[in-house]
This record gives structure tokens, C-alpha cells and sequence, in this order.
């Protein structure tokens, strides 16, 4: 019995670690590789509304954005409140009428596509849910006018109200 | 080591964004021809009129102040008008092309026939609503269709709308004929210039 009782009082015996570094290596590069770094700073405070009906948006790269929204609070002094348009990482002022902006956009982003995914551009408009429709439209109408007719209004699924 | 790691992996789970686009696809009308003329009479009783105001209030056919909750009712009742009412829309025989033997339900040529609606939705918004009122509404209007073709789907294929894959030709082709039975007809007026959608 004695064989047993020595083990006694001596407390939880060290776990061993040298394969942490392992573990560690592989989440590393698990996060690096799945990690895309932002690649457009965003000037507007965007918070796109919840609806039930999403789709997921494939092909990342047949798709440009379009934010509208109210700056974000550091560049509040310099452009004011009102709703502002952001093409890719441009900040447009919208007081005209944005139309000739965005067409460039348009033709810009579909001049960087490849010949045979050109008639597939998606738009993805990421609009704030407190933006009133005015500003949209007028985008709109210059999406229709720049012939990019597949957009996708982008927003978060709902799941509050999945019962329904 | 393992402090290194550590910290890497401390930087890069903070810098990662896992956000996955999602919304609702829709396709713009085009601008018309110059020297097309674009009036196509539809009787009155084949369109559903959806207005949205300066505050976010609905008008539903005439109705004032419905709620955006009933709209998917409304939208279904509009697209199968299932008692023949003749305020809601018309209806025409077509024929439309399944893959041959994809249901038990169909004739073993696959040619479905049956009523679709000629009804059309136009929606208007004034230039005030918010976008996420005018967003919801549109969800509105597609998880109604959604509906319609997913239950369409479920009774004839034993299958879900969305499950139907579109790299597979039979399963596309089904979802080709399900979208042309129950069409995504909605129409939106833009303030001082009108745009029919097709």
C-alpha cells in the first residue's frame, strides 16, 4: 500500500506543454490565411438595416460598393452631417447631383474587370437604414444611367422574427 | 516561442473581419430608348400599389396605414388570388418546362400547366422615407415570392427553393421554370421619372 500513498499530497502533476507551440502555430495561420485586411477605410457611419430575405453575395470580385451615410463622427467638423456619398474610398460631396461621380465610378471599376465578367458587375450599395430615399434614387437613376443594373442592397440577417 | 505566436495570433483574430456580404439582389430597370414607347396598358385590377410616405406610412391598394407586417399577406393573396375575386389579378394558362421525370406530380414529358398571374407590383417611395422602411418593404415583397416558389418547390420536387443547386443543369432548369410560374414583377416608380421594370 505504501506504493500508493507516496502519490498522496503531491499535488496535480504538470500538464504538458510542449506541444503548445503547435497548437498556437496552427491557429496563427489558420487566421492569418482566412484574414482579408480591410482594404477601403470606410469615412461613413454605415449600419445597414435587418431584413429576412438575405442572400449571400458571391464572387467577391465582381462586386464594387457604395456607401451612403453621415460621416463618422471625427469628420463630422470638416463635412458636416448631412448624408454623403463614398465610392470605393472616395468621398463625394452630394449637393449637385452625383450622377456624373458615379458613372466614373462605374466605368472606372468596370474597366479594372476581366472582358468576360463585364456584364456581371454587382453594385453593392451599403446604405444606412436612417438615410432618407432621396440620395438612393439619385444613385440609382446613375447606376441605371451607367447600365450597372445588378445591385444588391446590402444588409444583415434578421433573426428576431424567424417564426414568421 | 510560443509568446511569439502568441502575440501574432493575438494581432491577427483582432485584425481579421469575418463579415460575409450578404443583401437583397434586385435588378434596375434600364433606361429606355429614346424612341421606344414605353406605355403598356395593364388593367387596374393586375396592379398592387404600394406608397410609402415622408413618415414611413404604407398605403396598400387605397388603404392607408397598413402595416409592414401584413404586406407578405397581402403580396401572397395578390399573387394567387385563390377565390377568383375579380378585384385581384387575372390569371392565363401557360406551359412551362420542367426537366422530364424531375416530379412524380408532372406528366412524363415534364410540361407544366396551370394559371400565373399577370399581377404586377409597383412600389413608390417619396424622396423622405427612410431607406430601411423602403428596404423592409421590398423584403416584403420577395420573402412573399420566395414563399410562393419555395412552396411551389416542396409540393412538386420535395425540396427546398433554396437548396436547388444552380451548377447542376436539372436543378437549374427547375429553378428557371419555378421563376418563370412566379415572376418577381415589381415596378418602381422614381419620383418625376418613371421606370417600368420587366
Amino acid at each position: 500500500m505504501a506504493k500508493f500513498s507516496r502519490t498522496k499530497g503531491k499535488g496535480a502533476p504538470k500538464i504538458n506543454t510542449s506541444s503548445l507551440p503547435d497548437i498556437i502555430f496552427m491557429l496563427l495561420f489558420f487566421f492569418m490565411v482566412s484574414t482579408t485586411m480591410r482594404e477601403t477605410e470606410v469615412f461613413v457611419k454605415v449600419k445597414v438595416p435587418e431584413v429576412t430575405e438575405v442572400k449571400k453575395l458571391e464572387q467577391k470580385s465582381l462586386v464594387s460598393y457604395i456607401y451612403i451615410g453621415r460621416p463618422s463622427r471625427s469628420l463630422e467638423s470638416v463635412y458636416g452631417s448631412e448624408p454623403m456619398i463614398q465610392l470605393n474610398d472616395k468621398l463625394v460631396n452630394v449637393e449637385g447631383i452625383p450622377a456624373d461621380e458615379v458613372q466614373d465610378f462605374v466605368l472606372s471599376e468596370r474597366e479594372a474587370m476581366a472582358e468576360d465578367q463585364k456584364n456581371k458587375m454587382v453594385i453593392s450599395l451599403r446604405i444606412d437604414s436612417d438615410i432618407p430615399m432621396g440620395k438612393v434614387d439619385d444613385v440609382k437613376q446613375a447606376l441605371r444611367k451607367a447600365k450597372a443594373l445588378i445591385i444588391n442592397y446590402s444588409a444583415r440577417k434578421d433573426y428576431s422574427n424567424k417564426g414568421r | 516561442m510560443a509568446d511569439i505566436a502568441f502575440l501574432l495570433l493575438i494581432f491577427f483574430l483582432v485584425a481579421t473581419t469575418m463579415d460575409i456580404d450578404t443583401g437583397i439582389t434586385r435588378l434596375l430597370p434600364p433606361i429606355p430608348e429614346k424612341d421606344q414607347v414605353d406605355q403598356v396598358q395593364i388593367n387596374k385590377r393586375n396592379i398592387l400599389v404600394v406608397l410609402i410616405n415622408r413618415t414611413n406610412q404604407l398605403m396598400v391598394r387605397g388603404e392607408f396605414g397598413t402595416r409592414i407586417d401584413e404586406l407578405k399577406d397581402i403580396t401572397m393573396e395578390f399573387f394567387t388570388n385563390p377565390g377568383n375575386n375579380p378585384d385581384l389579378p387575372e390569371k392565363e394558362i401557360k406551359e412551362v418546362n420542367f426537366p422530364p421525370g424531375s416530379s412524380t406530380l408532372l406528366p412524363a414529358d415534364g410540361v407544366w400547366r396551370g394559371n400565373v398571374s399577370k399581377g404586377v407590383i409597383s412600389l413608390q417611395n417619396d424622396r423622405s422615407t427612410t431607406y430601411g422602411t423602403y428596404l423592409s418593404v421590398q423584403n416584403e415583397l420577395v420573402a412573399a415570392v420566395n414563399t410562393l416558389r419555395n412552396d411551389f418547390c416542396k409540393q412538386y420536387f420535395d425540396k427546398e427553393y433554396d437548396e436547388l443547386n444552380e451548377s447542376n443543369p436539372i436543378e437549374k432548369d427547375i429553378k428557371d421554370g419555378i421563376r418563370k410560374i412566379y415572376k418577381m414583377n415589381i415596378s418602381e416608380a422614381i419620383p418625376k421619372d418613371i421606370g417600368g421594370r420587366k
